[in-house]
């Protein structure tokens, strides 16, 4: 594989949270991401899936620089080699580099400046950043929209007058104008109807082999994820619990959780049985996590062991981690090759 | 839609339709002319039913989902006639016209929230940055539910809860912003669902959940649905969510229903060259890596002085020149319940549909 272009080393974040009962009282704090670390690889994708409110956009905005991290490092390689902890850059120097790196953001409603016009949403990190002709620009403008088919002679108007997969098409152009070296796309094409989302991943792709743009790929759908990765990570509870090149995730996961995710994907077919694990018990709270494995309180495979013992994430086989105490012991259920497919 | 024999062969559902939409159009004023967004659509629903409403990102799905309640801004100039069955109000059997309705009066108001509740394909539109989460979703069930305040805060937590979301009593007081992606549209879907609607209009209503909690707060609508026949308006993408949840499906393109059937018949007999192109860009779990997705050449046109002809023509491999561009396309029923707007089928022997 080739140099990463980011490592990762024991992020933690936590959020203070005021309850209006302890008003008089002291906040409590939420840490929303445990310990993470990892490496990520130039001109590959990573996707991160995992349960709603697990911590995603939170890494996914700790990494861009959008909130601060309350510890750990992000350390990026620039394109000239030296390697740099974004966490600590200020200034000037993180202004330079903010622009190789961009976000596309989950909710395109609340990204974009409302009282822009399109076409000044989607130029302005070229503005801000290069001094182009007005030419120039427009030409930019206009190759990037097209490219994901949004109508040209739409983007004088402003970001109200669109529908929800266009403005998630908006955000996508803003991001992509400015040829950066690595994007989050949070949730980016989770609007879009299946034929403009195979559009914009091949789209992706191209610019990918093109330009060895490296994704940071978060989704919840996991078809589209196993399109698009190399490697999956899986998150539960602001901690890694799985992360594999993503062909072995697919066949083999070696995490309960990974397993119950893959067997509740709804089927395209109106015929086909269900037969997914329902997970039983409740959503665990960040605010109070289960001891042990954070999973077990909804694990049909607990015993006495993930109760009490916190399990660490491990290599289990080759580039494949999991942190579950009995990795490998289990028979885990993937998704095979052709499952989907219909006669 | 329904003809005779429909009629005759359907069961105790055969009822009026809870939920008619006739020939709704919505036409935008803009620089360059105007845009008609909807075009003459129809449908219906059915008490404890379901229908999907699919079709390419801008077609119009969101704008016919809002003219029912009548929330769309108003540069959208709205004709045609949605009819609304308040039976269950004792009134005459008369269904009212809501888009006759004024839209900031007291009755659409009071049907609004109450009788029919609606999933924003944005949760932030639904939510004030402003006040906490319950605070709002409070308000909403004691204007619709209860004035009694503890009891509208009891439904409100138990509510939270069924959408999967964890210590609810803190979540209660914390703001849209302190929230993640997926849980202020859990919230929304709560506060939604906490008024026991007749009729659900839910906008790509999860798109932003996990799998295993997405398919919890499906389970949560179903049962709804069994436990109070609420009828539900579902508009997605997903077409895996179509195939689990849908009755009928209504395939769109360009501001029209280009095809209309039951759930089976959409996905193993399709007969617009859009609904086909459709099911094969469809990302399929057990895929490969590295194999390029099919996707629909070409882009959408826009729909502003646009002469009579099919609006998928440019696009469509099975076009047939003269015809397909020359004039505009009727609606023809394949079978009692499977109706096309294509040319390749219209001079079927099954005769035009109204
Ligand atoms: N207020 C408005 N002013 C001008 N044009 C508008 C306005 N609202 C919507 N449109 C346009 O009308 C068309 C239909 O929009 P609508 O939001 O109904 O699409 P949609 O089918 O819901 O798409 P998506 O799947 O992307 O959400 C789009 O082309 C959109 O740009
Ligand atoms: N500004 C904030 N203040 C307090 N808590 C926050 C804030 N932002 C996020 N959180 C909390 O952090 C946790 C993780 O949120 P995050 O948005 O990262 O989840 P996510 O994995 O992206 O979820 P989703 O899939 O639903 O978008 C949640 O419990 C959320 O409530
Ligand atoms: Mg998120
Ligand atoms: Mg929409």
């Amino acid at each position: 594989m080739s140099k990463p272009i980011l490592d990762v080393v024991s992020l933690n974040k936590s959020f203070e949270v005021k309850s209006k009962k302890t008003l008089w009282g002291k906040p409590t704090r939420v840490q929303v991401l445990q310990d993470i670390s990892f490496q990520l690889y130039e001109g590959e994708t990573l996707s991160i899936v995992g349960e709603s409110g697990c911590g995603k956009t939170t890494l996914g905005r700790c990494i861009v620089k959008g909130i601060s991290a309350s510890s750990g490092e992000v350390n990026y390689m620039t394109e000239e080699g030296d390697t740099v902890d974004f966490l600590k850059l200020k200034g000037k120097e993180a202004k330079k580099l903010r622009k190789d790196i961009q976000m596309i953001f989950q909710d395109p409603y609340s990204s974009l400046s409302p009282r822009m016009s399109v076409f000044d949403i989607i130029a302005e990190p070229l503005v801000a950043n290069f001094k182009l002709k007005k030419s120039e620009i427009e030409e930019k403008v206009a190759e990037i929209a097209s490219q994901t088919g949004l109508n040209v002679s739409y983007l004088r108007r402003y970001p109200h007058a669109f529908s929800g997969g266009q403005r998630q098409r908006i955000a996508i152009a803003r991001a992509l104008i400015m040829q950066p070296r690595l994007i989050v796309c949070d949730e980016a094409v989770s609007a879009l109807d299946v034929s403009i989302q195979a559009q914009i991943i091949n789209l992706l792709k191209d610019l990918q082999e093109s330009f060895k743009i490296t994704y940071i790929f978060i989704s919840h759908d996991l078809s589209i994820v196993q399109n698009i990765s190399d490697r999956v990570a899986v998150m539960h509870l602001g901690k890694v619990v799985e992360l594999a090149p993503s062909e072995a995730m697919f066949s083999r996961p070696l995490h309960p959780y990974t397993e119950a995710l893959m067997s509740a994907v709804p089927q395209p077919d109106p015929e086909r049985k269900k037969d997914r694990i329902i997970l039983e018990g409740e959503v665990p709270n960040p605010a109070n996590p289960p001891s042990g494995c954070h999973f077990h309180p909804r694990c049909a495979y607990r015993t006495d062991k993930c109760v009490q013992q916190v399990p660490e994430l491990r290599e289990v086989d080759n580039g494949h981690f999991s942190a579950c105490h009995y990795a490998g012991e289990l028979n885990l259920k993937g998704v095979q090759a052709n499952e989907a497919k219909r006669a | 839609m329904t003809t005779q024999t429909a009629q005759a062969a359907c069961k105790a559902d055969d009822g009026q339709p809870l939920l008619s939409v006739q020939d709704l159009k919505i036409r935008i004023q803009m620089d360059n002319g105007v845009m008609q967004a909807v075009d003459g659509v129809d449908f219906e629903i059915k008490k404890g039913k379901t229908l999907g409403l699919v079709g390419e990102s801008g077609c119009g799905k969101s704008l016919t989902s809002r003219a029912i309640i009548g929330i769309n801004p108003k540069e959208c100039e709205t004709t045609g006639v949605i009819k609304y069955d308040l039976a269950s109000e004792g009134s005459a059997s008369d269904p009212i016209d809501l888009l006759s309705l004024d839209p900031k009066g007291k009755r659409i108001r009071s049907i609004r929230g109450n009788k029919i509740a609606m999933i924003f394909q944005e949760p932030m539109t639904a939510f004030s940055p402003m006040y906490t989460i319950g605070n709002q979703m409070v308000e909403m069930i004691r204007i619709h539910r209860t004035k009694n305040k503890k009891e509208a805060k009891k439904i409100a937590l138990e509510m939270l809860g069924k959408v999967g979301i964890s210590d609810q009593e803190k979540r209660f007081d914390q703001y849209p912003h302190e929230f993640s992606g997926g849980m202020r549209q859990r919230a929304m879907i709560a506060m939604a669902l906490s008024c026991n609607p007749e009729l659900l209009i839910a906008d790509e209503p999860t798109t932003a959940l996990d799998v295993t909690i997405q398919a919890q707060v499906l389970e949560l609508m179903q049962s709804l649905q069994r436990e109070f026949g609420m009828a539900i308006l579902l508009v997605t993408h997903d077409l895996g969510i179509i195939a689990e949840m849908c009755d009928e499906v209504a395939v769109m393109y360009l501001g029209k229903i280009v095809e209309q059937a039951p759930v089976r018949e959409i996905f193993y007999n399709p007969k617009h060259p859009y609904t086909k192109g459709l099911l094969k860009s469809m990302p399929r779990l057990g895929g490969e890596k590295s194999v390029r997705l099919d996707s629909i050449e070409g882009s959408v046109p826009m729909p502003i002085d646009m002469p009579p002809m099919c609006g998928f023509y440019e696009r469509c491999t099975d076009r047939i020149e003269g015809v397909c561009n020359a004039r505009s396309v009727p609606k023809t029923r394949i079978s009692d319940d499977h109706s096309v707007r294509c040319f390749l089928y219209s001079d079927q022997q099954r005769g035009e549909a109204q």
